[in-house]
């Protein structure tokens, strides 16, 4: 005679212990608010990079500076009403900024709800900790800095050539040396901005699924290149080399 | 040596827990870190209190149970190294050494330094695997596979899902782990037919978990005991964006 054997499973069924999934949708995930940033840094950085060119005209001379200001806002003129291209640019750059914001914010609350308990011992950065210092309050910095800025040399408000002036005529009696401390704030504005590049730039690379580790060099050298093309101008005006 | 601790204890998931002082006498700089907290328990259970749990198994940094933030880096400062394979001759006579449980909101507090890593198997089921039977190794060059891929495959295999990564992350994210999972399957020919499913099944499931996102800032790979490199990430990146489109 046969015995059967009832025989269970080896192991105790698997159990979902955990509620079931909310669907997670695309931009709703950690990887998609990532691309957002990616997306929209992209957008900032070559906005950057045009707006860095457009300031070195200030060495050509004051009028090639004036020339380049309105042609931007004549170009496209007659086909399309003036300040056309200037507007659309402003729309993406405010959408850009919006979008950058509200996915680091939404990524930093994630982040907090991911560690409700701190560590006791002072957490010892073991990738320099570059990141952790630089991003978050690098970004809330240069937000602050970006206010300041349209209201010094796009809207006059703060500075001493006031609203109806020559851009030219602003940027330069911006940076007198009588207002070193505006040069200085730039200064540090700046390289806040290199800094936040140098990680962005390269961090933008690996969201989008194409970094390595050689990139971060590149990285480093955009941003350096974007901090002296953005210093030269300020800096010669307080020292006297431009007029 | 004579050491002070200070370890987290909490004798269980209710419990909210405290850091509590041990003095340890005599300890040998050639004992790895885990005999020494064996030590420590030893006198625990002679002296009638209960000893400090802590995960541990084969003591020889390949199944990725023992883990611990010791001085607040996990798995302690030495590179490329798990808890049981740090040993005592990398601390200082005297020294006050601070030993704490991962920490993060998916990993719960079992007791004292143990805690419950499940939502990293989660992640596994969510599509860490090939469904089709892939029989037995198939002959050497059978499936021709690309020299460096086989490798990377391999180094991302090396993952023991110990958790380091996510202790170790600002943001409490398990990306590492999860593209360390994705990538080795991805790079090779029996992970084709569910590469992208499965990097938006597992991608998503790291998520519901509740672990955080990943800022790229590399202090998961710095305290990997196997290294994973940081390019797994991008891999998953690259297989999750290409799942969503």
């Amino acid at each position: 005679m046969t015995a059967t054997i009832e025989r269970g499973a080896a192991t105790e069924p698997v159990a979902s212990a955990a509620p079931p999934p909310r669907k997670v949708r695309f931009l709703t995930s950690s990887n998609g608010k990532k691309v957002v940033m990616a997306v929209t840094g992209a957008v900032m950085v070559l906005f950057l990079v045009g707006h860095m060119v457009g300031n070195l005209k200030i060495f050509i001379g004051k009028d090639s500076f004036n020339e380049y200001a309105h042609a931007l806002r004549t170009l496209l003129e007659p086909i399309a009403p003036y300040r056309t291209l200037l507007t659309l640019v402003e729309i993406v750059l405010v959408v850009s900024v919006g979008l950058h914001i509200w996915a680091a914010v939404s990524l930093s609350r994630q982040a907090r709800r991911a560690r409700p308990v701190k560590y006791v011992a002072r957490k010892k950065s073991q990738a320099s900790g570059y990141t952790t210092h630089i991003m978050r309050w690098g970004g809330v910095t240069i937000a602050l800095f970006v206010v300041w800025h349209l209201l010094d040399l796009t809207f006059g408000v703060v500075n001493p050539k006031g609203t109806n002036s020559l851009p030219a005529d602003r940027m330069i009696a911006g940076f007198d040396p009588s207002r070193w401390w505006v040069t200085i704030i730039y200064v540090v504005a700046v390289v806040m901005v290199g800094l936040h590049l140098r990680h962005g730039i390269w961090s933008m690379f690996q969201t989008v699924g194409r970094g390595t580790a050689r990139l971060r060099p590149v990285a480093a050298l955009v941003s350096a290149v974007l901090v002296i093309g953005f210093l030269a101008p300020p800096l010669a005006i307080t020292f006297g080399v431009v007029k | 040596m004579n050491l002070v601790l200070k370890i987290w204890r909490q004798s269980g998931p209710s419990d909210s827990g405290r850091m509590v002082k041990y003095h340890v006498k005599d300890v040998s700089p050639d004992m790895s870190f885990l005999e020494m907290l064996d030590v420590l328990n030893e006198r625990l259970i002679l002296e009638g209190d209960d000893p400090v749990a802590f995960d541990h198994d084969c003591r020889e940094g390949i199944c990725g149970m023992c883990g611990m933030v010791i001085n607040g880096v996990a798995h302690g400062e030495q590179v490329a190294t798990t808890t049981c394979q740090l040993h005592m001759r990398h601390f200082e006579d005297g020294a006050t050494i601070t030993i704490e449980p991962w920490r993060a909101a998916p990993f719960p507090v079992v007791k004292d330094l143990v805690v419950d890593r499940s939502a990293f198997d989660r992640i596994i089921q969510a599509g860490g695997f090939v469904s089709v039977p892939a029989g037995s190794a198939p002959d050497a060059h059978s499936i021709p596979v690309r020299k460096e891929d086989a490798d990377s495959a391999f180094d991302a295999a090396t993952c023991i899902g110990c958790g380091a990564c996510v202790a170790a992350c600002p943001n409490g994210s398990a990306s590492l782990f999860t593209a360390a999972k994705i990538t080795h399957l991805s790079l090779l020919p029996q992970g084709q037919p569910e590469r992208l499913s499965r990097a938006k099944a597992m991608v998503e499931q790291m998520d519901a978990e509740g672990f955080g996102g990943c800022t790229n800032t590399g202090e998961c790979t710095a305290v990997c005991p196997k290294g994973i490199p940081l390019d797994t990430i991008a891999q998953m990146n690259s297989d999750y964006l290409k799942a969503a489109k």
